[in-house]
């Protein structure tokens, strides 16, 4: 854990103003007492173009208090430059501390994945949310698609599925599966791997959503019931590797592709940098560890 | 027939748009198994009370009553919820111009499933089986199932909607102009096609053209409309052999053989 750096003064805590982190608030008091629901809220300029992550910021600063910890993944890395930015961000407008440790933070904002070591009761996890609405590339109408979550019309989505199933021979998404939230609203659960759709499931944790550039926030209450859409004989099925994590082994994290020469050579590492750090810490050794190290894939941790 | 209730009672149905006349208090009743043909010439208010009668858009005056079980609702007195799950289960529209009842960029086969999905149904191999037959009985051929509606004919797309329409079972079709924009041999077989599609389905159904062919091969009762209002009503073959009102004897006149 980094000391805490002190808050820089110039800015007000949490970088928005009181009024407009009252709004957030607001906003987030009705996305949870009605899961699944996209609220509208008025998002503010950010110090970074929108789509790159404001909605969840705004989110992180609204809620953001002095005793919290604060943990920033970018697709499952704490190492890289948006995850990085934004830990930076908050330790200056706020002057909290800040972790690399899943178990220790108290608010993760992240980007597309769930961390691999569970959730707890108290956490917040928070995304950013490029895309909130789940019926959008079927139905471009904005009017249309508020009126089919209203009244719970939710054939047109299940229209994908068949697509995939019948061009394919099976649902072919990987990442931005559909959900169903509480029996009641069908939300798009971001970018995240469909892999991590079964952790938002009765999650202890409280997750908050945050579109900026489209003005929406949704969220799922601790212990809320979210079903992954599929049909009755394609029970949906999660992707599986036929190796295990290259650095630390593990057999049941989301692992990535990476490349690492010219040679056409390749292996699978854990998406979530800390979980891996943390295994290969305990003494995890994966079938290629030496070899990554080699090409310097095995971060800070030994 | 005349014992049972009428499906669909219209009541003084007036549309306006501004200042100028949509239709004028439109009139009629249909009954469960019938054909009913909306003749004019265009601009006469075909589409427009089609549309109305359909739920895309109110009226403004009178009252559309469709009966469902032993009740009739006046369906612009429901809330748009209700509404719309009765044009989802109750009645269908074939649009002239099958583009706009289609999803281009879906499969046939899902563009057919999507009715099913819409009603329910999550049973991938179940409504598989539903869709190849409809498409047979659309006489499209199976092995086109997962092709895009974009690779179709036009005569291919129109029969496709029908059946997009139809799988969902209404108990009504609206339709409008379905034949327009067909050529002639491909007219005859879908007119052929509907003819036994209505018949074997006992469905109601409400075909607006401007053909009186189509008129004369499709409808059992006839409604000709001239400027917003209804001039002629009655039996089709009535009306197409001896009809009173001069607008009608001049439409049937215009004709070489209908």
């Amino acid at each position: 854990m980094t000391q805490p750096p002190k808050h820089d003064p110039d800015y007000n805590y949490g970088y928005l103003d009181e009024a407009t982190k009252r709004m957030l608030r607001r906003s987030l008091l009705k996305a949870i007492a009605i899961p699944g629901y996209q609220v509208p809220f008025a998002s503010r300029e950010m110090p970074l173009a929108r789509g790159w992550g404001t909605g969840g910021i705004q989110i992180t600063a609204a809620i953001i208090g002095p005793d919290d910890t604060l943990k920033a993944i970018d697709q499952g890395a704490d190492d890289t430059t948006n995850a990085v930015s934004i830990r930076r961000f908050f330790a200056r407008v706020t002057g909290v501390a800040t972790t690399e440790e899943t178990t220790k933070a108290s608010l993760i904002q992240t980007r597309h994945r769930i961390p691999e070591e569970p959730l707890r009761d108290g956490q917040i996890l928070v995304y950013q949310v490029p895309l909130p609405e789940p019926l959008r590339k079927l139905i471009p109408s904005e009017s249309e698609t508020r009126k089919i979550h209203a009244w719970a019309e939710y054939g047109p989505i299940y229209v994908r599925l068949y697509e995939d199933i019948a061009q394919y021979g099976e649902v072919t998404s990987t990442y931005s599966h559909p959900i169903l939230v509480n029996d009641r609203y069908i939300a798009s659960p971001t970018p995240i791997p469909k892999f991590d759709n079964p952790k938002m499931h009765m999650s202890p944790a409280l997750q908050l959503f945050g579109a900026g550039r489209e003005k929406r926030l949704y969220a799922i209450p601790p212990y809320t019931k979210v079903k992954s859409l599929d049909f009755e004989d394609y029970p949906f099925t999660l992707q599986r590797w036929d190796e295990p994590c290259a650095l630390c082994g593990s057999t049941t994290s989301y692992l990535d592709e990476v490349i690492i020469n010219d040679a056409n050579e390749r292996m699978f590492v854990c998406s979530d940098t800390h979980y891996c750090e943390t295994r290969r810490g305990e003494g995890h050794e994966g079938p290629q560890l030496t070899k990554a190290q080699s090409v310097h894939l095995t971060g800070s941790a030994p | 027939m005349i014992e049972q209730a009428p499906l669909l009672r219209v009541q003084n149905v007036t549309r306006l748009y501004g200042g100028r006349v949509g239709c004028r208090d439109t009139s009629f009743n249909l009954w469960p198994g019938e054909v009913l043909g909306v003749v004019g010439e265009s601009g006469s208010g075909k589409t427009t009370l089609l549309r109305s009668l359909a739920g895309f858009e109110p009226p403004d005056e009178g009252t559309i009553h469709f009966r469902r079980g032993e009740k009739d609702h006046d369906i612009y007195a429901l809330d748009e919820a209700n509404r719309r799950a009765m044009m989802r289960t109750e009645w269908g529209m074939v649009h002239q111009n099958p583009r706009d009842g289609l999803r281009l960029d879906v499969s046939a086969g899902g563009n057919i499933g999507e009715s099913l999905m819409a009603r329910g149904d999550r049973h991938y191999g179940k409504m598989r089986a539903r869709v190849t037959d409809w498409l047979q009985r659309v006489e499209i051929d199976s092995s086109r199932i997962d092709d895009s509606p974009k690779s179709f004919s036009g005569g291919m797309q129109q029969r496709l909607q029908i059946a997009r329409v139809l799988v969902a079972e209404p108990r009504l079709v609206f339709m409008d102009e379905p034949t327009g924009g067909l050529d002639v041999s491909v007219q005859a077989r879908l007119l052929d096609l509907l003819r036994v599609l209505v018949r074997d389905l006992h469905l109601a159904a409400i075909i607006v053209t401007h053909d009186l062919a189509v008129a004369r091969l499709l409808t059992d009762r006839l409604i000709v409309m001239k400027d917003g209002h209804i001039i002629e009503e009655g039996l089709t073959d009535q009306i197409l052999d001896d009809p009173h009102h001069a607008y009608t004897q001049l439409l049937t006149s215009a004709v070489l053989s209908a």
